[in-house]
């Protein structure tokens, strides 16, 4: 059984508009997925397109506007979230602000131990949090000092050791990696499969960089305005990609290589991502597309298998 | 048409001296496309600023020299620099939300650029406003002229930045992180309209980034920036396909690619950037690079020639006098 399956999910947060006319943002609008333990699903798509949204709703930091999440057979509501979150886990984006500037590093890690009362003496929380921050690479050292003495990629380091301190199976990396240097990213991309590897954890790996979530990920998801609208193997994405976005996001990609630049012929899309506010009739990507048609405009595509475990939404798709 | 030569800088803050640049020097030929790569901190934007004159206290230039078509840059003043700011050298910045002042029309700020470097009258100046905005691609101008900064979308704000550094035909156009904000979609349409901007003018033009994707895809010559020195310099084909400087070699190797093996690890480069308040007396990447030979620690390597275009400050260069070196 899968570790995570989530139906039908929604997130619509109310702006805007008055008490006769309110207006939602569409921020996840439907979305399916599961994932198997000790796998990494990736969530790739732009700015806007919902994909932290979902991360969120899964740890219900986020109430869902409709849809089920079902994590290892437990319904996740706000009721059975406490119990749960010893299980589930979150690293956010920005490690500047995602740490209290006041606590000190040891403090900032022990804190999910105080809270859920994992541990029942002070030695073996403070034993607990020393091996958190070593299995990320930081030292005893570090445990009395604060984090603006840190540099970012250590910084990250932290907030991935008080994820890891209640020893969770599940963590969700919301762009762990896109506020970093290019050589820091490496540095702890690694450290997140050596410690996938080591404590058998599963990752929904959120971010923007199509290259990383390909290195990172066994499975890749491609969002795009609140809908899932491709699921491959992550081999299968940059090979086969099959959905008209899915191929322009990766020909828009700059490639490190002056002689791959020259040769290469980019899929422009024209235009902007259009508002989540007011989103496209039937397919929410045809304002974009070239390969447009008027079914487009009637008919919303629907998620179905292209090959064995690749799903894409495309009217014209084989 | 710009040399900078050997220029020292330095932010002098209560903790001490900040040394942000270490003797760079950089030529840029009329036409011409060069791209400064390096991490944070490693004095990209800076130098950017004293090309531009927009260095700012604490900050000061210790020596060196920077020439813009005959003028000297250092010793200008204020007045004469905000004539050539803006005409002949212009700038895009990395955020294009808050490089444009909410509180005025996007025409309002297009125009005041225009009357302010060219004699153009207003009516003119609005005209070839017009026409810029066009000539960015951005659809109806007419209406976008009369529209603020927050109507506009991420990528429409660039362009609107663009325009406005292209208004007045600038000679040299500064470019510093133009699209790092942008989502990738946006990015290649804003990397395509400065592809065929460029060809249309012959302007020279600075792109600052971290990205080695960008520098492939639009730049001529490439800069390696690191604690304040150029650690490398070539053209686009030499940097990628000689790499010579292990500096540059890492960053190269640490990126995912999207063509790549994904079974083995990546290699980053090990430890962390250097500290610019306590500089090592020897190579700033000693600390980090895998080859550190003595000297490394000690001496800071000149610059080494390669070719005509390529060079190198790596005392690694020297390796077929290797023993000489440590005798």
């Amino acid at each position: 059984m899968s570790l995570l399956t989530v139906s039908n999910l929604k997130k619509y947060f109310p702006v805007q508009g008055n008490m006769w006319n309110r207006k939602q943002v569409k921020a996840v609008d439907g979305i399916d997925l599961t994932i198997e333990r000790g796998e990494t699903l990736g969530l790739v798509g732009e700015s806007g397109c919902g994909k932290s949204t979902v991360g969120r709703v899964i740890l219900h930091l986020h109430e869902p506007t409709d849809g089920e999440i079902v994590y290892d057979g437990i319904n996740v509501t706000s009721s059975s979230i406490k119990n749960l979150r010893n299980r589930m886990q979150i690293v956010f984006q920005d490690p500047y602000s995602s740490l209290n500037p006041r606590m000190t590093v040891g403090d900032v890690v022990g804190e999910p131990l105080d809270i859920q009362n994992t541990c029942q003496t002070r030695a073996e929380r403070d034993e607990r949090v020393l091996e958190q921050l070593l299995l990320v690479g930081l030292n005893t050292d570090h445990l009395t000092r604060y984090p603006h003495e840190f540099s970012g990629g250590q910084r990250q380091r932290i907030s991935i050791a008080r994820a890891l301190a209640v020893k969770p199976e599940f963590i969700v990396c919301d762009e762990p990696v896109s506020a970093l240097d290019v050589s820091i990213q490496a540095q702890v991309i690694n450290t997140l499969i050596e410690l996938q590897d080591r404590l058998s954890l599963t990752y929904l790996f959120i971010a923007h960089n199509l290259a990383v979530v390909r290195h990172i990920s066994d499975r890749i998801g491609v969002m795009y305005l609140g809908k899932l609208v491709e699921v491959c193997e992550a081999k299968d994405l940059y090979l086969h990609p099959c959905h008209p976005y899915t191929q322009a996001l990766l020909s828009a990609i700059p490639l490190p290589d002056p002689k791959a630049a020259k040769g290469s012929n980019r899929i422009l899309l024209q235009g902007d991502v259009p508002s989540p506010i007011d989103p496209p009739s039937g397919c929410r990507f045809r304002t974009r597309c070239q390969k447009m048609k008027p079914v487009c405009a009637e008919e919303e595509p629907v998620l179905k298998e292209v090959a064995p475990g690749h799903i894409c939404a495309c009217h014209f798709c084989e | 048409m710009l040399s900078i030569n050997d220029l020292h800088f330095s932010f002098f803050t209560p903790a001490g001296e900040v040394r942000a640049l270490n003797g760079v020097s950089l030529d840029v030929a009329s036409g011409e496309v060069v791209g400064i790569v390096g991490e944070s901190g490693s004095g990209k934007s800076v130098t950017a600023s004293v090309i531009t004159g927009l260095t700012q206290a604490p900050g000061r230039v210790k020596s060196g020299e920077v020439m813009f078509n005959e003028i000297d840059i250092l010793s200008t003043g204020e007045k004469a620099m905000q004539k050539i700011r803006g005409g002949e050298i212009s700038m895009i910045f990395q955020d294009p939300m808050t490089s444009l002042n909410p509180v005025f029309t996007i025409g309002n700020q297009l125009i005041e650029a225009i009357l302010l470097h060219t004699d153009k009258n207003h009516k003119e100046a609005r005209a070839h406003a017009i026409h810029m905005m066009s000539q960015v691609g951005i659809p109806n101008p007419e209406i976008r002229m009369k529209q603020y900064s927050h109507e506009l979308s991420g990528g429409m704000r660039q362009r609107v930045m663009i325009a406005m550094a292209l208004s007045c035909e600038p000679k040299l156009l500064i470019a510093d992180e133009p699209t790092t904000a942008l989502d990738v979609t946006v990015q290649a349409q804003i990397l395509d309209l400065m592809k065929t901007l460029r060809s249309e003018t012959d302007a020279a033009v600075i792109l600052i980034t971290h990205d080695l994707g960008i520098v492939a895809d639009i730049c001529d010559t490439v800069v390696v920036m690191y604690a304040g020195t150029v650690v490398e310099r070539g053209t686009v084909d030499e940097i990628y396909d000689n790499t010579a400087h292990p500096y540059t070699r890492g960053l190269l190797d640490c990126l995912p690619r999207l063509d790549g093996d994904t079974d083995s690890p990546l290699e980053p480069i090990e430890g962390l950037p250097v500290d610019l308040l306590n500089m090592p007396p020897g190579c700033p990447f000693a600390s980090r690079c895998k080859h550190t030979m003595n000297i490394c620690l000690t001496t800071p390597s000149p610059e080494f020639e390669l070719s005509e275009s390529h060079t190198s400050r790596c005392w690694l260069h020297t390796a077929s006098r290797k023993a000489e070196v440590r005798a």
